[in-house]
């Protein structure tokens, strides 16, 4: 007797569908961020080892969204953007997930404490857990605050670059740390007042849901403000220098002019738009974030090779 | 359903197959790597089977 049920309907998992469940759009942000947190720190690092902990950061955050793709499938079935996710779409279990997402997150873990340091690899567990046990399981489905606490996950990745290679932490990677968590509210809250339908449909708690859109609407303008003495701080820190200055003016302007734009429009303007001021904030935030680390990045690489940065007056 | 010779399922699991050994081989030339990047950065090399630690030993004047 041949039994059928074995190859009647392939079970095996894809690779595409692994990889997906790791959120390489996240991973990407995260790398990107823990690499400048890297480049900046004032010591130097074997590029090895700084390759290697890049990749187990990079796995430790594909763990972590793995775990929030096991844990959030119910929430990620009713909505549009998240319905096609490997779980709710039923191509990956939800306990494949999990494991996954355990297996990864510990892999990297101690794979980051023997490649950099324990104070990397302890921070690397902090924000796995944050992201999983904090905002996934807690904060998300119960305040309106989730990504506003919630996002000190995504803030944490510049802390473990710096701390891979300096084993310590500094004032500058917190006020790096300082720009990731006040951004990602106006970031996140955009794109939630073009998808709240969805969020109401879910049942999730945001902003956008609870208080409605013109509260929201005023928090993305505030928060966007408060980034300004952040990002100065950081021009005149022995991080920044002219480059940095340039930028933290140019895209502070833009962000909070933009910022402002949706301030000052209603649902009814938004309709007739199709969101469209929203939907430019929201890919602005994303422009913001990669031109300024970016280019504390290349400043960086100015400190080492330009004399006159000795004269940039630095604050601390 | 004609019969094929293979089914959908083995393309499948030679795919994953592939990235696993493919991921695998890159792990270990990646440890390799580190060991080596460690070794070079001047990071002391203590045996720790039948030999004494370097750094318990007394430093004679």
């Amino acid at each position: 007797m041949v039994d059928s049920t074995v190859i009647s309907k392939p079970q095996e998992v894809k690779i595409s569908e692994v990889l997906e469940l790791l959120k390489p759009r996240v991973m990407s942000l995260v790398i990107f961020t823990a690499f400048i947190g890297m480049i900046i720190a004032p010591m130097g690092i074997n590029p090895v080892l700084a390759f290697a902990s890049l990749v187990f950061i990079a796995i430790g955050a594909g763990g972590s969204g793995a775990l929030n793709m096991w844990w959030d499938e119910d929430v990620d079935r009713l909505m549009k953007r998240t319905r096609n996710r490997p779980v709710p779409a039923g191509t990956v279990s939800g306990e494949d997930a999990r494991l996954l997402g355990l297996w990864c997150s510990g892999f990297a873990i101690l794979m980051l404490a023997l490649t950099a340091n324990f104070l990397a690899a302890g921070i690397l567990a902090f924000t796995i857990f944050f992201y999983v046990v904090v905002y996934t399981m807690f904060l998300k489905r119960r305040t309106a605050q989730n990504i506003v606490i919630g996002g000190a996950a995504g803030a944490f990745p510049p802390l473990i670059g710096w701390a891979s290679v300096t084993n310590g932490i500094a004032l500058e990677p917190i006020l790096l740390f300082m720009v990731i968590f006040l951004w990602t509210p106006p970031h996140f809250w955009a794109l939630a007042l073009v998808t709240k339908e969805e969020y109401s449909l879910a049942k999730v708690p945001m902003l956008t849901v609870t208080r409605g859109e013109k509260v929201t609407r005023r928090y993305i303008f505030w928060y966007s403000i408060s980034l300004i003495p952040i990002c100065l701080l950081i021009a005149f820190s022995s991080i920044g220098g002219p480059l940095t200055l340039g930028l933290v003016i140019v895209l502070n302007i833009m962000f909070v002019l933009a910022s402002h734009q949706v301030m000052t429009r209603d649902a009814d303007d938004s309709a007739r738009d199709n969101y469209n001021r929203e939907k430019n904030l929201f890919r602005l935030s994303i422009w913001y974030l990669f031109v300024m680390f970016a280019g504390l990045g290349v400043e960086s690489m100015l400190h080492t090779f330009y004399e006159p940065y000795l004269v940039w007056p630095e604050l601390f | 359903m004609a019969i094929s010779k293979e089914h959908e399922l083995y393309a499948r699991r030679k795919s994953r197959n592939i990235f696993v050994s493919l991921a695998l081989v890159a792990f270990v030339i990646l440890v390799f790597a580190i060991t080596i990047a460690k070794f070079q950065d001047g990071q002391l090399i203590e045996g720790f089977d039948h030999s004494y630690r370097a750094t318990l030993l007394k430093v004679e004047e």
